[in-house]
């Protein structure tokens, strides 16, 4: 009997190996004829940038999308779909003047309307509302030239013009009457970029093709780009190191960039992740006692030690941040208090603040939140901070949130004292910065505002100042006084930049490393030899 | 074709019923469509409890989905969330929605997805074939291979064999399946890279006809055995406790005294009289193999109801998690009651309004 049914399993095992083992030579696809497979955990909701910010719809959108300018690795603005630009001298009026012959995926020529047009759609929708908010009016004197008319200098305009944030619509397409962020065309795009989107099934993959009528000749090189959705980082490793992936644009999970870096097969390069600047840090409810107190909060940053969380917790693979500007951009400073570890002194500011110690050690207690799934980056380093705060006699528990709206909830309702948080500078400080210290931007309910409550008069006016500021240096200086205020009175303690990593296959070339990385135009990257 | 034996004194085994008798008869039939009626008026009950019950729960948790679309997008303003939950129905009070989504739903309306800004019935039914089709092809195979381990080592059950089966059931059992499907991915997607370790094909490749289904049969590899090998672990315990059972009663014997080869008694009587508690679980496993495949699907990439259901989740996309719930849902109720029909048509005895031996 046993005989009989062995019998029968070797042979079905047998066939099905068997196949198995014709298919995979069968299917087996070379990746590399033109095409990149890159893996993302970002689930996108729809494609169009110019309603949607967040680096989940910037990958594709930059492809299918064109803007006026785009960025190098040194925050120099490079000529896109306009050929060149030109500010007044009172810096209220930008000229742009577009290639003549750009055109949309559907043949249709871009025009200074489709330009206009995208400028008041992005005003009135965009989530960074400072993004635009200097633009008055937008002047279309002919086909190829725009005016932007500002009510006020508007230094980060050129910034905001890069693929990520504007995203150049055709007007014939969007201009319906209907709601632009359920347009039907945010899941059918049709843009003047390298890529055309050809295949889309929400949440899984999507396909972008060579655009053959690209305005840049030769270009793109690549002939097709899938991105392949993946919501397990595990799996998106496996997937990169036995080849069913070239490349992961965006990672930080720095165990597995340890491990891939040893892949020699494999390129990994942190370069690229300039214009988002990332920091991690931990931020304080400055209207919630005892952390009212700046001596308080000072206490608390002497007493984390930023090098032991870099070193140990990271592994030493991020840079440390030590002010609300994020290190890679030309407006940051490293000249402000770096609070290095000093319990003493810690110790010695929670005496002075009126908080002494008790008969059991301890001087108060607080909270510490942290983003659900930030496993790595922050609720580590909250556990770290449980330890570390009891050696000045802050009793610390570490409260976790079952998800994200649940965490967002808390903090951006104030019910909070301490919480780890990650927080994007998105290129310039008006667009990304402004928002976590203006007094005038603590509202109820919405996150990464200020969630703090942090008001300092002077800090209003200094970003108020810079952020109409067209003189580099002068503007350099204003962001240097308003982050060493910001740094003294600890509303936020920073701690790192997020460790974004791309890691490729070898054999591609002009891999992206400006700014902003692979948030911009793939239309040079191509398999060597092709 | 087996002899009916023992006829008299068959309290635990059951046979098919002769022709004209039983469930098979014109009154046997009336009793099956009463308890058929009965039984789906239950079940479009459940369904609304369910669907109620999923919807408050779902409510109660603080936060909404307007902060996970802030979130998305790295930033918010107070006008923008106002317009999300005005344009979504969040600012309305809950007894209202829940009333408003029952209506919709009664009119075959799942509503709108509030992250993919798509109907979630398209979005669902795109992902049921895969889901369907992963867990018939896992639950078939497992029970294929749990029956015949079971069966194996129930014919010697204090050989070395039997010991191996019952120590790979444990094993298979005791296993977490997001760490049986890690570990799978480890050795076949790295050590021994045969097997594709994300998704349902290959999207480069775009294959067609034979090529496709060869394709999608790789890709299906590591994810049916994780399910496998969990499951197969059940039904050779099963298997091996209802054999040993049935081989112990006396028309076994009999069997065996009439000169009947050991194969025969083996297949041809006590595996038929052991097969009944067998299918009746595999009913049941419907349910939980549904729940298996949430974190199947996330860590395979398989783009099924399973992985929509994960990641809804994280994104409070309301709509489209409450109409997974109510089709997955509807699949165990249908799947339960499949089972207890079939189960009343195989054994006579089960008698009507008495509910089956799944209850």
């Amino acid at each position: 009997m046993i005989r009989v049914l062995t019998g029968f399993w070797s042979k079905v095992i047998l066939s099905a190996l068997m196949v198995l083992g014709v298919s995979s030579g069968l299917l087996a696809v070379d990746h590399t004829k033109g095409t990149l497979v890159l893996g993302t955990e970002a689930v996108l909701r729809h494609f169009n940038g110019a309603v949607q910010s967040g680096s989940a719809t910037a990958l594709p959108s930059t492809q299918i999308f064109a803007s006026p300018l785009r960025f190098d690795e040194n925050w120099n603005p490079q000529p896109y779909l306009a050929e060149s630009w030109e500010f007044s001298e009172d810096g209220l009026t930008l000229t742009l003047k577009l290639v003549q012959k750009a055109i949309f995926h559907d043949g249709k020529p871009v025009t200074s309307a489709d330009v206009a047009f995208t400028i008041k759609t992005i005003k009135e929708n965009h989530p960074f509302q400072t993004m635009l908010e200097a633009v008055a009016s937008v002047d279309t004197p002919d086909d190829h030239t725009a005016v932007i008319h500002l009510s006020k200098p508007h230094p980060a305009i050129l910034l905001a013009m890069c693929p990520g944030l504007m995203p150049i619509l055709p007007k014939h397409v969007y201009d319906t009457g209907e709601n632009i962020k359920e347009h039907p065309a945010n899941l059918k795009p049709i843009g003047s970029g390298p890529f055309k989107l050809t295949e889309f099934v929400a949440g899984e993959y999507f396909v972008l093709e060579k655009f053959d009528g690209f305005f840049i000749e030769g270009r793109p090189l690549l002939d097709k780009i899938v991105v392949r959705i993946l919501p397990d980082t595990n799996a998106q490793i496996l997937s990169l190191e036995n080849g069913e992936l070239d490349g992961i644009p965006m990672i930080n999970d720095v165990r597995a960039v340890q491990r891939l870096e040893k892949n020699a097969d494999l390129i990994v390069t942190n370069d690229g992740f300039e214009g988002i600047g990332a920091i991690n840090w931990l931020a304080f409810n400055t209207k919630k006692p005892p952390l009212d107190n700046v001596k308080v909060r000072q206490a608390i940053a002497w007493a984390v030690d930023r090098k032991f969380i870099i070193d140990k917790l990271m592994l030493g693979k991020v840079e440390p941040s030590y002010a609300p500007i994020s290190p890679g951009s030309p407006l940051s400073t490293t000249e402000v208090e770096h609070y290095d570890l000093d319990l003493d002194k810690a110790n010695a500011l929670l005496d002075e603040a009126g908080f002494p110690k008790k008969e059991n050690g301890e001087r108060f207690a607080l909270q510490v939140d942290y983003e659900p799934e930030a496993e790595f980056l922050q609720h580590n380093v909250a556990e770290y901070l449980r330890s570390q705060l009891k050696k000045i006699g802050i009793a610390v528990t570490v409260r976790s949130s079952a998800d994200f709206p649940a965490w967002a909830n808390r903090v951006s309702n104030y019910d909070f004292d301490l919480t780890m948080d990650t927080v994007y500078n998105w290129g310039d400080p008006v667009i990304g910065v402004g928002r976590t210290y203006v007094s005038t931007n603590i509202r109820p309910g919405i996150m990464w505002s200020n969630t703090q409550s942090y008001a300092n008069p002077k800090v209003d006016e200094l970003l108020n100042k810079a952020a109409v500021e067209m003189d580099p240096k002068k503007r350099k200086d204003l962001y240097l006084e308003f982050q060493k205020i910001v740094v003294d009175e600890v509303p936020i303690f920073f701690i790192n930049v997020v460790p974004y990593f791309g890691v490729y296959r070898k054999g591609l070339e002009n891999i992206p490393t400006t700014i902003w990385g692979p948030l911009s135009p793939l239309d040079q990257v191509h398999w060597a030899g092709e | 074709m087996a002899v009916p034996l023992n006829r008299a004194k068959a309290p635990a085994p059951t046979l098919p019923p002769a022709r004209g008798e039983g469930a098979g008869g014109r009154k046997g039939l009336a009793s099956l469509a009463k308890a058929a009626g009965f039984r789906l008026f239950n079940s479009v009950a459940l369904l609304l409890a369910v669907v109620v019950l999923n919807f408050i729960l779902i409510h109660s948790a603080p936060g909404d989905p307007a902060e996970v679309i802030a979130g998305e997008m790295g930033g918010s303003t107070p006008e923008i969330m106002a317009e999300i939950r005005a344009r979504y129905g969040l600012d309305q009070p809950l007894p209202k929605q829940i009333f408003i989504y029952v209506k919709s739903v009664a009119s075959g309306d799942l509503g709108y997805s509030y992250f993919f800004n798509q109907p979630v019935s398209g979005l669902i039914l795109r992902r049921v074939p895969p889901t369907v089709l992963l867990m018939v092809f896992s639950l078939t195979l497992a029970a294929l291979v749990g029956v015949t381990l079971g069966v194996i080592s129930s014919a010697r059950p204090n050989s070395p064999l039997s010991h191996l089966v019952t120590a790979f059931s444990l094993a298979g059992y005791a296993s977490p399946v997001f760490w049986t499907g890690l570990i799978l991915m480890l050795i076949f997607g790295r050590f021994w890279p045969i097997f594709p370790i994300n998704g349902m094909f290959d999207v480069v490749g775009g294959h067609k006809g034979l090529a496709y289904a060869l394709d999608v049969l790789r890709h299906m590899a590591l994810p049916s055995l994780t399910l496998i090998l969990l499951n197969a672990a059940q039904f050779s315990r099963l298997a091996r406790a209802s054999m040993l059972e049935n081989l112990s009663m006396d028309y076994i014997r009999t069997a065996r005294a009439k000169g009947l080869s050991e194969t025969r008694v083996f297949l041809g009587h006590a595996l038929r009289n052991a097969l009944m508690p067998i299918v009746t679980m595999a009913g049941l496993q419907f349910g939980p193999l549904l729940a298996g495949a949430v974190v199947v699907e996330t860590v395979f990439g398989w783009p099924g109801l399973g992985r929509l259901v994960f990641d809804s989740i994280l994104r409070r996309d309301y709509p489209v998690l409450l109409g997974i719930l109510l089709i997955s849902a509807t699949m165990v109720i249908v799947a339960n009651l499949l089972t207890d029909i079939l189960y009343r048509v195989i054994d006579p005895r089960v008698g009507v309004g008495r509910g089956g031996p799944a209850q």
